[in-house]
């Protein structure tokens, strides 16, 4: 019997701009050019094309979860730390962002960038425990947080107990809401995706696959992984100080559970380690689960299981399927 | 004196709540997630098998702790061993399916005070001045009972020494011939109906709320933790330790700091201690 096999071979196209040559053609460099224009475009049209008021700050939200997600897609498939409790982010980015607009006055875009980097040190610290550590201590230590300081919040009556915070100042108009989140979002898109292929990015890479190759290179692992969850803390705190400020109400709510599983089933469908994917896994997920919003909790349920399926049966995720077809043509081939 | 009672009492519980988890990742390796939903849920089978079929509670007990091992060996075939080995993948798999059946169900409508178990012997009695119903001496019998059938068949039985032999060494074992998926499955199997098994004795203390998947998660693991991450004995001694703390900090605190005692503890064991009391044996591979 003729058998045969599959067979893929990177397009000549590919080939030819991977050096120096491309900018010698406007094929080539439309080729390399095309699917980051195609996403940048597509994000700054989105507000602009969506029907109504509703569907605009469902844009933001996509956002604020696209942080999310490239956060733990950089902590958990670029250093190796998976951190299920996403929710820690926005909660200490949220209620930072509320605090120092309700109580010293300060104006929301004042108040987010200062947010985002206290935030990011509070989380650092407050993770700093378990990094020396390798297997699952992280995972467990950032799941515990939200769900404790829920308690916390709730026994001592701090930060406005259960009732939140609210009366906290908007944004100047909803155009630069929209335009502040997504402009952040392709900000720190390509500013991760520049990151990881930095000396920085290399070494942390060396973290997650032989940390005793970083150790015996004099460097100091905890130090190195420090650096990294303060980058993904930031990037969440950010996204929890913008979020304070389009609901203008901060809450215990931002402790929810929502913005832990959320960004994984993103980054698990769009494509785990490529960082765009991510935020196709957003632009994906978000609408969808506004679409099911009467069904209350089914949406986790339904978060979850396909986050199962995807694991275990589609590991690479829509981004890297993508990437293969774009990039290879695959043919049948005797054996 | 109620101190002494009362915090015996909760270590117990603890100990019964920690030792599922000690046990499948012990031997496994798999951190599971999903303990607490675990817990949860066979209260929730227990409850339906007596109030909506009208089984017999003693029958129900059973039937519900056999469902609960036979969906423990269900997730590990269908789910985590194809992702074994994969530490991402791992976390977030086990993870996904508690969610899933917590939130699953209490989008199904189970919460409120409707749920309840009822105690297994009504009534109490006065120890040293301190009144304590029968169930909670209950718990602490069925808990000294468990720890000592897990140490006899871990010591004296075919799969129990070839799941300390798993534990040890996985390469090793597999050499000598022992089927490490088989093994895995049972340790996932006898994991999850110890949980059910901990959610059956401890529900009828309380209602049986969905929140209460999460708390015992956390405390499982802190225990473990503190304990030493695999070691069953290390997670015993822990539990008194944290159980002994969080009776102390009610007393004198207040309720809602339970959760904080646990973080607390884990914390604090992370930083002075990282492989815990008594995790001598994998300290070199988890301290980098």
């Amino acid at each position: 019997m003729e058998q045969r096999r599959k067979e893929r071979i990177d397009r000549g196209i590919k080939v030819r701009t991977d050096g120096l040559y491309a900018v010698m053609s406007w094929r080539e460099l439309s080729y390399l050019t095309l699917p980051r224009v195609v996403l940048i475009a597509g994000l700054l049209i989105l507000p602009l094309v969506m029907p109504s008021m509703y569907w605009q700050r469902v844009i933001s939200i996509v956002c604020i979860y696209s942080l999310l997600a490239i956060s733990f897609d950089l902590l958990a498939h670029f250093v190796g730390l998976v951190s299920l409790g996403g929710a820690l982010f926005i909660g200490v980015g949220g209620y930072l962002s509320a605090i120092m607009n309700t109580s010293f006055g300060f104006p929301p875009l004042l108040a987010i960038p200062i947010a985002t980097l206290v935030g990011a040190g509070i989380c650092t610290v407050l993770l700093l425990p378990c990094l020396p550590l390798r297997g699952v201590y992280f995972a467990i230590v950032s799941l515990m947080y939200p769900l404790a300081m829920t308690r916390v919040i709730e026994a001592l009556d701090i930060l406005g107990g259960t009732d939140g915070i609210m009366g906290i100042d908007s944004f100047p108009n909803r155009w630069i809401e929209q335009y502040f989140v997504i402009l952040m979002v392709l900000l720190f898109l390509f500013g991760v995706r520049r990151l990881v292929n930095l000396d920085l990015g290399l070494v942390l890479r060396a973290v997650k696959d032989n940390d005793q190759a970083v150790r015996a290179s004099g460097m100091s692992i905890t130090f190195y992984k420090a650096v990294a969850v303060f980058i993904s803390s930031a990037m969440g705190c950010l996204g929890g100080a913008s979020i304070v400020h389009i609901y203008m109400w901060s809450g215990m709510s931002l402790f929810a559970l929502d913005f832990s599983i959320l960004p994984i089933a993103a980054t698990v469908i769009g494509g785990a380690g490529t960082l765009v994917g991510p935020v196709l896994g957003c632009l994906i997920l978000v609408p969808v689960s506004e679409l099911l919003r009467e069904f209350g909790t089914l949406r986790i349920v339904f978060y979850s299981v396909i986050l199962v399926a995807f694991i275990v049966f589609r590991s690479e995720g829509i981004m890297v399927y993508g990437q293969r077809k774009y990039h290879q043509i695959e043919r049948w081939v005797k054996v | 004196m109620d101190i002494l009672i009362y915090g015996t009492i909760n270590s117990i519980s603890l100990a019964l709540m920690a030792l599922g988890f000690a046990l499948v990742y012990g031997i496994s390796r798999v951190p599971n997630f999903s303990h607490g939903a675990l817990y949860v849920i066979t209260g929730f089978i227990a409850w339906s098998l007596l109030r909506t079929l009208g089984l017999n509670y003693l029958f129900s007990i059973i039937l519900s702790i056999i469902a609960i091992g036979l969906v423990g060996a269900l997730i590990y075939q269908f789910v985590l061993i194809r992702v074994r080995g994969m530490a991402i993948s791992e976390i977030i798999a086990s993870y996904a399916i508690g969610l899933a059946i917590l939130e699953g169900l209490r989008w199904g409508g189970f919460k409120g005070t409707t749920y309840t178990l009822p105690v297994f012997i009504e009534g109490s009695i006065t120890i040293g001045g301190i009144p304590v119903d029968f169930h909670r001496l209950l718990v602490v019998a069925i808990g000294a009972a468990v720890v000592t059938f897990l140490w006899l068949f871990t010591h004296y039985t075919r799969i129990g020494l070839a799941l300390r032999g798993m534990a040890q060494d996985e390469r090793a074992a597999l050499m000598l011939g022992i089927d490490s998926d088989f093994m895995a499955i049972v340790a996932m199997a006898s994991g999850a109906m110890l949980a059910g098994l901990a959610g059956i004795v401890l529900l009828p203390l309380g209602n049986i709320v969905v929140e209460k998947g999460y708390d015992v998660l956390i405390q499982a693991i802190a225990v473990c933790i503190v304990g030493g991450l695999g070691s069953w004995m290390g997670a015993v001694l822990a539990a008194f330790l944290i159980g002994f703390a969080q009776i102390l900090t009610v007393v004198y605190l207040g309720t809602h700091f339970q959760m904080v005692v646990a973080l607390l503890a884990i914390i604090l064991t992370l930083i002075l201690r990282p492989s815990g009391l008594f995790g001598r044996q994998k300290e070199l591979e988890e301290r980098v």
